[in-house]
């Protein structure tokens, strides 16, 4: 089922990408708690990637497997939202991207664990448990620099200012997402959007941060219609030795 | 070693008749084998080189991320980012934890990071060498990690209690990224012919290194003496650098690698493995700053905590925030 397919790459390639971008951190953390968390939030987000796409090689039926899938396509085939493929900037700017896509995340794995298709149910319901916690995680951290230092709040709202415009194609539904409903599979993205709001909205008032007010929203990652510059160079790194030795078993 | 030169904090050592009455108990103490816990006096020189030789291991682990980081962003498969991964976090780790023993000698992690970014404190010599193709995060899983866990075995018994037991708790996590290294170069060394190659390279370039992570040669090692009657060093470099080698290369060989040094060769009288001297004059301008990758190291350490300085002051003012508003509620 194509739909299927298309729905299970979204997810997968949502947590490889952004598993990616995090792990870019490593050794370089404003602190060793963080170097510990930040490697610990990308370990999560890969073994996440694992599973989605282990099952969409499987629903696929042409023998792909999910390093297949990850190291093999070209960017046009990644079906990840535009948000989690931004660079890192700073800090802030990670751990609000994180923020974002972990409170999305959240939401849509708790949804997804009530899917009709009990593989993705079993999928969102290990996930959910290890999302429920990056999403506490990043939320304390963004109210916490939000509301800290003069600096520290004008860098978290830079961070936020620069990355809402991208929130809203969490939310875009299209035929992939009504098959996926038709089928008791998955929920209409847009359906999720309230508890979202009404989540990001809490934390984000706590930490005295602002929600721009256009509603602006970029979108073409989830349909690969029209990805972002970056992520042609994050799949050059990361597929780089796959594509240069074809065939060897790593 | 991850603490390699440690210059005890007094030279020779004490003989009874020049110790204190509390020196002689402390002593006395030691040679049956206790453990010294935090709250127990113990003399200053002591406590001195201890807080060298932790935080010299401390900053090694942290430091050890950034060669290996090199390659998360390109590991070859899911299964191997993880498991570089999970080996990277488990360092940081070991960081926080030797960070943490530290303390309990009075020394904060700050102080020992300031310390270490003056450039007045040391990590171990093979995190200067740079990791080049894939098959060097295998070769530092199996080799480096490996050369760590025959020191840090014998450190289990190391007179300083938290030391000790800090010991015990890493070795395990060590064993596992030595096994899962020599399985990333197992593959590689029993893959494609490229491969192979990219495995041989790695053990070329990094045996020497590696078997210098035991420091100089015991003739030359000025310090040791006092440091082993305190049982903070419990073997000689040049023991546990042979230890080292005779695991080690029926290893290689298993791999069907060119073995790096001409000079290895069983010697029956022995029973152990003969091996070439590393160059010791690379050893010295390696400590010396002049490694391969030590100013870039650095750079990357100090410019991660001058970035990070907003994130830990705004962190740090909230916290203050926090705690005076629930005061104020009170
Ligand atoms: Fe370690
Ligand atoms: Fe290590
Ligand atoms: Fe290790």
């Amino acid at each position: 089922m194509d739909a299927l397919f298309q729905f299970l790459l979204r997810m997968g390639d949502n947590t490889l990408v952004l598993g990616h971008r995090v792990s870019e951190w490593c050794g370089h953390s404003p602190i060793l708690e963080e170097d510990i968390a930040l490697a610990n939030t990308a370990l999560d987000m890969i073994g996440q990637t694992q599973l989605w796409l282990g099952l969409a090689g499987e629903v696929e039926g042409k023998g792909r497997s999910a390093d297949d899938l990850a190291f093999l396509r070209d960017a046009w085939d990644f079906r990840n939202v535009l948000l989690v493929e931004l660079p890192n900037g700073d800090f802030g700017q990670t751990m609000m991207r994180q923020f974002l896509f972990d409170a999305w995340n959240v939401t849509m794995l708790g949804r997804l664990m009530q899917s009709s298709d009990k593989r993705v149910a079993d999928i969102a319901e290990k996930a959910s448990k290890e999302a429920a916690y990056h999403v506490e995680r990043s939320g304390d951290t963004v109210v916490g620099l939000g509301d800290g230092t003069e600096e520290s709040h004008a860098r978290m709202q830079a961070a936020l200012d620069y990355l809402w415009p991208y929130v809203g194609e969490m939310f875009e539904s299209d035929d992939v997402d009504a098959a996926m409903v038709e089928a008791g599979i998955s929920p209409d993205p847009a359906s999720l959007r309230g508890e979202f709001d009404e989540l990001v909205g809490r934390v984000l008032a706590e930490a005295t941060l602002t929600i721009p007010a256009s509603p602006y929203a970029h979108k073409g990652g989830r349909t690969g219609y029209m990805h972002t510059e970056h992520l042609g160079h994050l799949l050059a790194t990361m597929q780089w030795l796959q594509r240069a030795y074809p065939g060897a078993k790593w | 070693m991850y603490a390699q030169m440690i210059k005890t904090a007094r030279s020779g050592v004490k003989s009874r008749d020049e110790m204190t009455d509390q020196e002689r108990e402390f002593q006395d103490r030691i040679d049956r084998g206790e453990k010294i816990e935090p709250k127990d006096w113990m003399p200053d020189d002591y406590r001195a080189t201890l807080i060298r030789q932790i935080g010299q291991h401390a900053h090694s682990e942290v430091v050890g991320q950034l060669p290996e980081g090199n390659w998360i962003t390109r590991a070859p498969t899911l299964e191997r980012k993880a498991i570089l991964l999970a080996k990277v976090q488990d360092e940081a780790g070991h960081g926080l934890y030797l960070y943490s023993a530290a303390e309990t000698l009075g020394e904060s992690r700050d102080e020992l990071v300031r310390l270490l970014h003056e450039g007045r404190m040391k990590y171990s010599s093979i995190f200067n060498y740079p990791t080049l193709n894939w098959a060097d995060i295998g070769a530092v899983g199996w080799l480096v990690d490996g050369a760590a866990i025959v020191n840090q075995v014998a450190l289990q018994r190391t007179s300083y209690g938290p030391y000790s037991r800090a010991m015990v708790r890493i070795c395990k996590e060590e064993s596992f990224h030595a096994r899962q290294g020599y399985h990333a170069i197992m593959q590689m060394a029993f893959g494609t012919p490229e491969q192979k190659k990219q495995a041989q390279d790695a053990v070329n370039r990094l045996w020497f290194p590696a078997i210098m992570m035991f420091g100089p040669n015991d003739s030359e090692s000025t310090h040791s003496e006092q440091s082993m009657a305190w049982k903070i060093k419990v073997k000689s470099n040049d023991e546990l650098r042979q230890q080292f080698v005779d695991q080690t290369v029926p290893q290689i060989e298993y791999l069907g690698l060119d073995l790096p040094d001409p000079g290895i060769k069983w010697n029956e009288e022995r029973g152990h493995y003969d091996f070439s001297d590393p160059d010791w004059t690379e050893f010295f301008d390696v400590i010396k700053g002049n490694g391969p990758c030590n100013v870039d190291r650095m750079q990357d350490r100090v410019n991660a905590w001058e970035d990070g300085a907003w994130v830990r002051d705004g962190l740090l003012a909230h916290a203050r925030k926090k705690a005076a508003r629930q005061h104020a509620a009170e």
